[in-house]
């Protein structure tokens, strides 16, 4: 297929569009109770947009990082202080700067993989991890000398209006979503990502056709990490709307791998399916253990059979589809075009050659 | 001054007797690293699984001390078998970074079902040994140095000497070693993959049973433990994943520059550095040395 603007399809604009009617047109209509935003859209958005950032160094460059979560809490914390700080930047401008700052934390911690890879380069990035919290938690200029530990975030303020309802907060995370994914989409696929891929498939290979492993592997933890800095920022401004360096902690660094991991290593829709799945499955989870068991079992026995399934999905996706749900969705949209298209041989080939 | 030497001295022999913890985890990763050629990030998760069935069975079924070890360390036997049959044979030609990841699913398997079945409240695991100072040693040397520790340092070096010779100088050993190199080539010649990788994993979660229970009698037997045995990767990085010495001397490594560092620089910086200190150690490491100290240089072929 031929791109039409940019490196994006007729079929990815088609897309875009469904997908923005789907989701500023009948979202905000039908959708009315606040708990939906508050808990499941806003968090959705935030950890698809850090998980598309982890996929950046791991889906398409193959390189092994846990460290999403430093990342998170150094945008977080840089958007807090710009914010406080700054306040002539105003959101949007906070926001690129806070990503920027966790984009140089991102170049710094990246380094260590130009020599290492593989659970090594893992090590290195739970440095990152340990390293930016600590550093938060300790100086108490980042938090603004506050003794408390949890510090309220401050209202986002846009073009003079505070936006505080959660539909507001929810548009605003969509549209950075928005726009992200675009560009991110546009690198993955532009030569920018055929780099990160050339990388990923065989490093020595890639240098070997004159792509520069400093460059490449450098810019992909830049990226990622301004991505998961930005995610970060929307996460505790929009979702947690307080911020304190435990809610930035490893785990939740396992949660955005496993987000990246068991949505599809290398796709962009994976960051959202994936994202989708490990917020949802706990809630769905929950309220069978609510209204089958009528709250017989309980909550810790839940939240650990939670991790069990995360877990045997895991092993179960790495056996058998280690391209992750993204895949499975795809597999099942190329049968049911066979289904439905397949009734001679001739339209079975052209659908096959649509797909490619 | 001798009073400044001897805290030295004092916080230098209770980090390395420290050290010997993580490099209690941090050798089950290279039981099965020599084996296997598989980074088992699990490792922690198991240490933890393994203490809290001890504990569980002590404490819920009242069952007596030694039988409830060893029917830990069966347990940890079945673990070993079902890893193996589910979890490694399926993956045997998958990328070394997608055997990594399914691990770090089984950590999650391990965890979650430990948690399940006995809870998630803090245990205390007494093993007759306090964690306090011995007072022979205060006496005499004006060192402060705990039992527990020492005992810690004891348990691990007797470990560490028994699986070199058991890797060294046993026919089964060399068959680890055969295997570890190249599992193709040592199957065709007879040697039983499957056994050896039983045998492996069960050692392994023994190592974990032994390391949990140190950990537990100091800390609790809590979820905290998979996050303290995440510190076995640096002592892994400094020492080399494939050898058994390596393991013990990065614990030391590790347990003695994050103690020295915490007391002497960590005040300037308001403390806790030892959270990451050990993992920028490895970082510079990596840096200087990748294999370690004791690994094999790792070569990569086009």
């Amino acid at each position: 297929m031929k791109p039409v603007f940019m490196t994006y399809t007729k079929k990815d604009l088609i897309n875009l569009a469904v997908c923005m009617v789907l989701s500023v047109l009948i979202i905000p209509t039908f959708i009315t109770t606040e708990y939906w935003y508050t808990s499941i859209l806003i968090p959705w958005l935030c950890l698809a947009l850090a998980t598309i950032g982890q996929q950046v160094v791991m889906g398409y460059t193959g390189q092994l990082a846990l460290g999403a979560a430093g990342f998170m809490a150094a945008g977080a914390f840089a958007m807090f202080n710009l914010i406080l700080r700054v306040p002539d930047l105003g959101f949007v401008g906070s926001l690129i700067v806070s990503g920027l700052i966790a984009a140089a934390f991102g170049i710094l911690f990246g380094l260590p993989s130009l020599k290492v890879r593989g659970i090594y380069l893992m090590v290195a990035t739970l440095a990152s991890q340990f390293f930016i919290i600590w550093m938060i938690d300790k100086f108490g200029w980042f938090k603004n000398y506050d003794s408390s530990g949890i510090i309220t975030a401050q209202d986002i303020v846009i073009l003079g209006k505070p936006l505080t309802t959660p539909l507001a907060m929810y548009f605003v995370c969509l549209a950075v979503t928005t726009v992200l994914t675009l560009l991110a989409m546009n690198m993955a696929r532009g030569s920018t990502g055929r780099n990160w891929m050339a990388v990923r498939d065989m490093d020595i290979a890639a240098e070997s056709m004159g792509v520069s492993l400093l460059r490449t592997k450098v810019q992909a933890f830049a990226i990622s990490a301004f991505y998961c800095g930005v995610a970060g920022a929307l996460f505790a401004f929009c979702y947690l709307k307080s911020l304190e360096p435990v809610a930035f902690d490893i785990k939740l660094s396992f949660k955005i791998l496993f987000m990246c991991i068991l949505g599809g290593l290398g796709t962009i829709n994976g960051a959202f399916i994936g994202a989708a799945f490990i917020l949802l499955f706990p809630v769905l989870l929950n309220s069978v253990g609510n209204n089958v068991f009528h709250g017989a079992i309980d909550a810790t026995i839940i939240s650990s059979i939670e991790q069990v399934i995360f877990g045997l999905l895991m092993i179960i996706f790495m056996i058998y589809e280690p391209l992750g749900m993204a895949k499975l969705w795809e597999n099942l949209k190329q049968s049911i075009r066979l289904k439905l298209f397949s009734s001679g041989t001739k339209s079975v080939k052209s659908s096959a050659q649509k797909s490619e | 001054m001798v009073e400044e030497l001897l805290f030295f001295m004092e916080v230098l022999v209770g980090g390395l007797l420290a050290g010997t913890m993580y490099s209690l985890v941090a050798l089950g990763f290279v039981l099965i690293f020599k084996a296997s050629a598989t980074f088992n990030f699990s490792q922690g998760a198991m240490v933890f699984f393994s203490v809290l069935a001890f504990c569980g069975f002590m404490q819920d079924f009242n069952i007596p001390f030694v039988l409830a070890f060893i029917l830990a360390a069966l347990l940890m036997v079945v673990v070993g078998l079902c890893t193996e049959r589910l979890v490694l044979r399926p993956l045997m030609n998958a990328s070394e970074d997608t055997v990594l990841m399914a691990t770090i699913g089984l950590g999650y398997v391990l965890e979650g079902l430990a948690q399940a079945a006995w809870g998630v409240e803090v245990r205390r695991l007494d093993l007759g040994i306090g964690d306090f100072p011995v007072p022979w040693i205060a006496d005499n040397l004006k060192l402060f140095i705990s039992a527990l520790d020492i005992f810690a340092g004891l348990v691990a070096a007797f470990m560490i000497i028994g699986l070199f010779l058991l890797f060294k100088y046993t026919k089964i050993g060399l068959g680890l070693r055969a295997v570890a190199d190249d599992a193709g080539a040592a199957s065709s010649i007879g040697i039983p993959l499957k056994h050896i990788m039983l045998l492996v994993w069960s050692a392994a979660g023994v190592v974990a049973l032994v390391a949990g229970c140190m950990w537990g009698a100091r800390a609790g037997v809590q979820f905290a433990l998979v996050d303290l045995a995440l510190k076995a990767l640096p002592v892994l990085i400094i020492g080399g994943f494939s050898s058994i010495p390596g393991a013990i001397v990065g614990g030391l490594i590790i347990g003695a520059t994050e103690k020295v560092l915490e007391v002497y620089i960590g005040p300037f910086f308001g403390g806790a550095i030892e959270g990451w200190a050990p993992y920028v150690l490895a970082i510079f490491f990596l840096l200087y040395r990748p294999e370690g100290l004791f690994g094999e240089k790792i070569i990569r072929r086009v």
